[in-house]
């Protein structure tokens, strides 16, 4: 079968330095010092896994586990320690809440903005515009600046503009729990019918009923590593048992 | 190169939204718009004349070697102060999709060069009001913006990638800039170099925006065609600035997302 992603022993580490260095001067002292040493953390540890085109992929695990860091290696907003991570296909990613909006701009602005950010034309989101606004029901809020949206709201515009065109691999991460349950069958309803269309979906949740519902495989995840991958039912089973 | 160039292609609609977005807020609440682009530089050059061609009698058409030589040297100052913080601006969107970093700077550059040619319009006003009649030379002078806009960018690329890592450096630029301006003779005629002690002139040699002023200024002003020895030398500081620029982007950027 053909693959979507590709993960290759990726480890990720970050320097968590008690004292972020951005000035010239703290560099200099703690050069001088000898304090540039670099407190060593692992968020993800050789994570290897293959998701195939068209799967839909549920990534479990408690709060602080590496989800979300994991999902912004595959994106290309994290560059792995170790290791690689291939693609294939236009992805789009939808991390955490904002999603890059500019929180300063109204929803018009962002619409546009992170259509371009995709790689849309001004012209293709003049055509999709009411449609995006249609689905995410925000016509009423559309000048009002972002900083102002509740999250479901940001979550709404959000998930309309990732999905108005059908990318081959759509990222969620935990972007559909601050929807309303309304919004939230609307969603489901379009990653099933993208995923009909041959779409790749990883979805990170803690919402275990909506991975079950919607995945197809998932993977639970404990202080960055594998714990368990496979079959939904049995890795999401031995989750909410643990 | 060649990703640089696919890059560039893939989003340039991204470009395109931010350059307009940067046009909206700069002009958005002035009442004159764009104009302001036109006007300042006039109104910059009023004062400037008033006070400085009394004293620097030798110039010649003063407002004009003063606004051929500060149209140059804005344009460097705006693109590289603004790529300054063009990634640290843009944070909230590197941290939630990957965008090619070198798009920020590029952005900043092209709104500055989109502004120097509505400074242009001030530079031909002034030629109309003081029936100035440029010689043909003046067809040289695209090549000169577009040296100074590889240069510009290059520095740009530079200042962008240190500016993460060192915060201070935001602070330091404009004192820089400042500095820099006064090493490159906008106001003062460039005979007064050689009256200036060894050290100060020789430092003014080594100022590549001294040749790009020049440059501008013998074509549009004084009719001089450029020797090859001049393009020379203002095609290799802007390669130069931009081959440093680049591989200090291209080495630091998977960095960025760390430190903001
Ligand atoms: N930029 C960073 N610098 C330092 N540490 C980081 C950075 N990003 C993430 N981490 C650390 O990596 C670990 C994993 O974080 P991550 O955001 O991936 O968790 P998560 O599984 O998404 O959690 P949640 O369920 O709360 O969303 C955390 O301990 C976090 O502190
Ligand atoms: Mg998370």
């Amino acid at each position: 079968m053909d693959k979507a992603i590709i993960v290759s022993n990726v480890d990720m580490h970050f320097n968590m330095s008690k004292f972020k260095i951005d000035s010239i001067k703290e560099y200099l002292i703690k050069l001088f010092k000898r304090e540039l040493m670099y407190q060593d953390f692992i968020a993800l540890k050789d994570i290897s896994l293959e998701i195939p085109k068209g799967d839909v992929f549920g990534i479990v695990g408690l709060n602080g586990s590496g989800k979300s860091t994991l999902l912004k290696i595959i994106s290309g907003i994290l560059k792995p320690s170790k290791g690689y991570v291939k693609i294939y296909g236009v992805i789009a990613p939808l991390i955490e809440l904002g999603a890059g909006f500019d929180m300063e701009l109204t929803a018009r602005e962002n619409i546009f903005l992170n259509g371009s950010v995709l790689g849309f034309s001004r012209q293709t989101m003049k055509d999709k515009f009411d449609e995006i606004v249609d689905f995410s029901e925000m016509e009423e809020f559309l000048d009002v600046p972002m900083k102002n949206y509740s999250s479901g709201m940001v979550a709404r515009i959000a998930f309309a503009v990732a999905t108005i065109t059908q990318p081959d691999i759509l990222i969620v991460d935990e972007i559909l729990a601050v929807g309303d349950f309304r919004f939230q069958q609307k969603c489901e309803d379009r990653i099933n019918q993208l995923m009909s269309g041959g779409t790749t979906v990883v979805i990170v949740s803690h919402s275990i009923e909506q991975i079950e519902r919607l995945c197809k495989h998932c993977m639970w995840l404990e202080h960055g590593k594998i714990k368990m991958i496979g079959d939904k039912q049995e890795v999401c089973d031995a989750y909410k048992n643990s | 190169m060649k990703v640089f160039i696919k890059n560039v292609f893939k989003y340039r609609y991204l470009l395109e939204d931010l350059t307009t977005r940067d046009l909206k807020v700069k002009y958005r609440r002035s009442l004159l718009g764009i104009l302001w682009s036109v006007l300042n530089p006039l109104l910059m050059m009023m004062v400037i004349t008033a006070v400085f061609s009394s004293i620097f009698k030798v110039v010649e058409n003063f407002p004009i070697y003063y606004l051929t030589g500060s149209l140059i040297f804005n344009f460097f100052g705006e693109a590289t102060n603004g790529a300054l913080t063009s990634i640290l601006g843009n944070s909230p969107l590197i941290k939630k999709v990957y965008v090619p970093k070198f798009i920020f700077p590029l952005e900043k550059t092209i709104f500055a060069f989109v502004n120097m040619l509505f400074s242009l319009l001030a530079v031909i006003i002034m030629f109309i009001i003081l029936r100035f009649v440029p010689s043909w030379t003046i067809v040289f002078s695209p090549f000169v913006f577009l040296y100074v806009l590889v240069f510009s960018l290059g520095v740009g690329f530079f200042l962008s990638a240190i500016s993460i890592f060192f915060r201070d450096v935001i602070h330091l630029y404009s004192v820089f800039l400042t500095a820099l301006m006064y090493m490159t003779p906008i106001i003062y005629p460039e005979s007064m170099l050689e009256s200036m002690p060894a050290i100060v002139s020789n430092v003014i040699y080594c100022n590549p925006m001294y040749y790009y002023v020049q440059y501008f200024r013998n074509v549009a002003m004084y009719g001089i065609v450029p020797s090859l020895k001049d393009n020379l030398i203002c095609i290799f500081c802007a390669l130069l600035s931009l081959l440093i620029g680049s591989l200090v982007l291209k080495k630091s950027q998977n960095k960025f997302i760390l430190y903001i």
